[in-house]
């Protein structure tokens, strides 16, 4: 025994070998607290800085700026909405670069312009038909090869043949970049746009407008028939055997594997009922059968820590249980019944194995108009872009989940703002 | 709140009717995920040049996608199927039990599996298909029967390759590209086995028995990496890992030409000229089947499968090259074009 130990000690004598390794023991459970926080803390600042560092470059896109000449006799009133867009496109290059020549040299110079600019040019000329025979200023994103090179991702000192753009390609770019045409705004098409194969046209409005739906479609269903059946088990069930039965049911349902729910709705909804496949509609009913039972637990837990006075008081003065329920207890739980709402929610926006099983992975280049579309979702769409080759599908898949993120933390922190804004203590 | 709950009920049901009541006016395609970019490619395509309802394009696997093509004629079931292989007899009994009997078979190209490892592996790599079954099989067979796999480095397999411990990552078993790497790949390197050829001679039910069930099984105990089914995440391994391998569809190693390189196979390195002439021994075909009872029913699905059958997607240097496929020789594109187009019905699948 140092000094030093003794001194510490509060009961110096006997007892202090036994003293000593309690308070051993008490700073060892404070370091292993300490240790796993600082460990979680870790994991989730290399999770983020992960998605930020590839998933960055996603919310710029490259863009040309190109003086095009709408050519009449390649594009008329009468075939619009067909013409020869591509040949014009190709013709406001070449003024550029008049030494190029050849099939397979215009061929390359063509793939400069992304493949969605040619139809960008025809809903511009088809929305305007003066524009035929003018000269436009068009500004449309360049194909995938030329964005990763001026992203610094297709590197310069790797060898020609290895590269998916050429010296040649390379030289062109930089020329036009030099005249000022290259320029690299925000993307917003990330958001604006729906699903496309080419990774610079590609965007998430296709599973955020089929998320939005999903949603909402499984809000409609979960909330009304959770906080249904948690005031009746709450307040007008009798306890017997067959209501702690089916409290032990809901209870197990919400630890069901969400998977389950998927093969349960793609048998029952889609099979039996002959729902059609990969519809929000279909989504949002699975997702309400995995929330309500959280909103359930949660309605239940709200009703029950309002206090039994306020039930007495309601009844002392006359109201009927009915009154007493929707009068009194239910405003009183509300922000808690909110807060499960938003939090069983913002699981269900994260969820994909129930989705993928009926068919929300589908590949679809246009939003979804109403829950009957066929549509993806967000966790859908990250899982479907995470499998795409294209190189420019990597940084957007983290884009993507980075957004998904961003919803996921909005939703929580309206919970609990909700929370400690209403939440009465008693 | 009573107003609010019977209101927000009333709009969940009559959701609900209006969704079983629901008609379709676009496309919908089912099917393997090999095929799938190179639909995806098309139903883009379409629906940008027409303006018609995009099609709706789910890669289900091909097994999977012939399950739900073969369920049924009628808006429920889908029009189209990509698949890596031929159907199989099961499959067409399938579809022939649920009434889809007029069938149309194209064959739109071909799709290579390489094996892949980093550009800055140190050596070139060539492998035969028989190295490639010695070092990924769970047993070997020997003249004594079958035994464990023991090959822990490639030195061990050929004194000639060099001293690094073998560790390939590959497709999970429910994955098509597993099937195809094993009848390719695993089925011919275990068949050039000494052992094998003995046995071919003796008995050959005995034979094919054994190449059915021995020769396909890729060993657990290490040296093969279930990677899952992200091809994307292989790559990243190998970019990581300098003497690991990977397998994996030929359209990834394109995409990826400036940190992959390719192992040869038998010295050839797959490129679009080797595998479509199949030089380069892991090369299958890729297909797509149309329902033709749904053509002219389906809103604008002859106008897809022309979309598909174009010389603008088809053709070396068309558009579905340009996404890695292989394309058909002159001859056969022509044929396959006009087949498909006037919807002949596929004869029944033999094997």
């Amino acid at each position: 025994m140092t000094d030093l130990s003794t001194q510490d000690a509060p009961f110096a004598g006997s007892g202090s070998s036994l003293m000593r390794r309690r308070n051993r023991r008490q700073v060892m459970l404070q370091g292993l607290g300490l240790a796993a926080i600082s460990f979680a803390a870790l994991m989730l600042f290399v999770l983020i800085a992960s998605l930020v560092s590839t998933g960055y470059k996603a919310f710029i896109q490259t863009h040309i700026t190109v003086e095009v000449f709408v050519d009449p006799e390649e594009i008329s009133v009468e075939k619009l909405p067909r013409g020869g867009f591509r040949d014009v496109l190709l013709a406001s290059l070449q003024k550029e670069f008049p030494d190029v020549e050849g099939r397979a040299e215009l061929r390359s110079l063509q793939n400069i312009f992304s493949n969605g600019a040619q139809f960008q040019l025809r809903d511009m000329v088809s929305a305007d038909q003066s524009l035929i025979g003018q000269t436009v200023t068009l500004r449309a994103p360049v194909s995938d090869p030329f964005d990763q090179l001026a992203k610094g991702l297709v590197k310069r000192e790797t060898p020609e043949q290895l590269r998916r753009v050429s010296d040649r390609e390379i030289d062109w770019f930089d020329t036009l970049d030099a005249a000022g045409k290259i320029s690299q705004p925000v993307n917003w098409g990330l958001i604006t746009n729906a699903d496309s194969r080419f990774p610079e046209l590609a965007g998430l409005k296709g599973a955020l407008v089929g998320s939005f739906w999903a949603l909402l479609v499984c809000f409609l269903i979960s909330f009304p028939l959770g906080i249904g059946a948690a005031i009746y088990l709450e307040e007008f069930a009798p306890k017997n055997r067959w209501s702690d039965l089916i409290e032990v049911n809901i209870n197990n349902l919400a630890a069901v594997p969400s998977v389950v729910f998927g093969l349960l709705a793609l048998a029952v909804f889609i099979g039996w009922f002959g729902m059609p496949r990969s519809a929000p509609i279909v989504g949002g009913m699975t997702l309400a059968l995995m929330t309500m039972p959280t909103i359930i637990i949660a309605t239940r837990a709200a009703l029950k820590a309002v206090p039994p006075s306020i039930r007495e008081a309601a009844l002392g003065v006359g109201a009927s249980r009915h009154q007493v329920v929707f009068g009194h207890v239910l405003p009183l739980a509300m922000p808690g019944i909110l807060t499960g709402t938003i939090i069983g929610l913002a699981q269900a926006l994260g969820e994909t194995a129930p989705l993928l099983l009926i068919g929300m992975n589908a590949f679809i280049t246009s939003a979804p108009t109403s829950p009957f579309d066929s549509a993806t979702a967000l966790p859908t769409q990250i899982f479907i872009w995470a499998d795409s080759p294209e190189r420019g599908f990597v940084s957007r898949t983290s884009a993507a989940i980075l957004v998904l993120l961003t919803f996921l933390i909005t939703m929580n922190a309206v919970a609990i703002y909700l929370r400690s804004k209403f939440e009465r203590k008693w | 709140m009573t107003f609010l709950k019977t209101t927000v009920s009333a709009a969940a049901l009559a959701a609900l009717a209006a969704g079983a009541a629901q008609a379709r006016d676009e496309i919908r395609i089912v099917g393997s995920s090999t095929v799938f970019p190179y639909t995806q490619a098309v139903a883009e395509q379409f629906s940008n040049v027409t303006g018609a309802p995009s099609p709706i394009v789910e890669s289900t696997g091909t097994g999977g996608g012939m399950k739900i093509f073969c369920g049924g004629i009628g808006e429920g079931h889908p029009d189209l199927t990509g698949a890596s292989r031929a159907m199989k007899p099961s499959e067409w009994e399938l579809c022939a039990t649920n009434g889809v009997t007029d069938v149309t078979e194209a064959l739109i190209g071909y799709d290579g599996l390489s094996i892949a490892i980093s550009r800055a592996a140190p050596n070139d790599w060539d492998l035969t298909l028989e190295q490639v079954f010695l070092a990924l099989a769970a047993e070997l067979p020997t003249a004594d029967g079958w035994v464990a796999n023991p090959n822990k480095k490639w030195s061990d397999i050929d004194a000639s390759l060099p001293d690094i411990a073998i560790l390939a990552y590959g497709p999970p078993p429910t994955s098509g590209t597993r099937d195809a790497f094993v009848e390719l790949a695993m089925h011919p390197g275990c068949e050039a086995r000494p052992a094998m050829k003995a046995l071919k001679e003796a008995d050959k039910d005995a034979h094919k028995a054994a190449v059915k069930e021995k020769c396909s099984l890729i060993r657990q105990d290490g040296p093969f990496v279930d990677a899952g089914e992200n091809d994307n995440l292989i790559v990243q391994r190998l970019n990581a890992d300098p003497n690991a391998m990977g397998i994996f569809g030929y359209s990834f190693l394109y995409e990826n030409m400036d940190v992959l390189k390719a192992v040869n196979i038998n010295g050839v390195a797959p490129s679009s000229d080797s595998i479509g002439d199949f030089s380069y021994p892991i090369s299958r075909p890729l297909y797509f089947y149309v329902k033709n009872a749904h053509r002219g029913v389906i809103p604008n699905l002859q106008e897809f499968i022309e979309e598909y059958m174009s010389d603008d997607a088809m053709e070396p240097g068309g558009y579905l090259s340009e996404r890695g496929m292989v394309v058909l020789p002159d001859d056969v594109r022509a044929k396959t074009q006009d087949a498909v187009i006037n919807g002949e019905s596929m004869a029944v699948p033999q094997s």
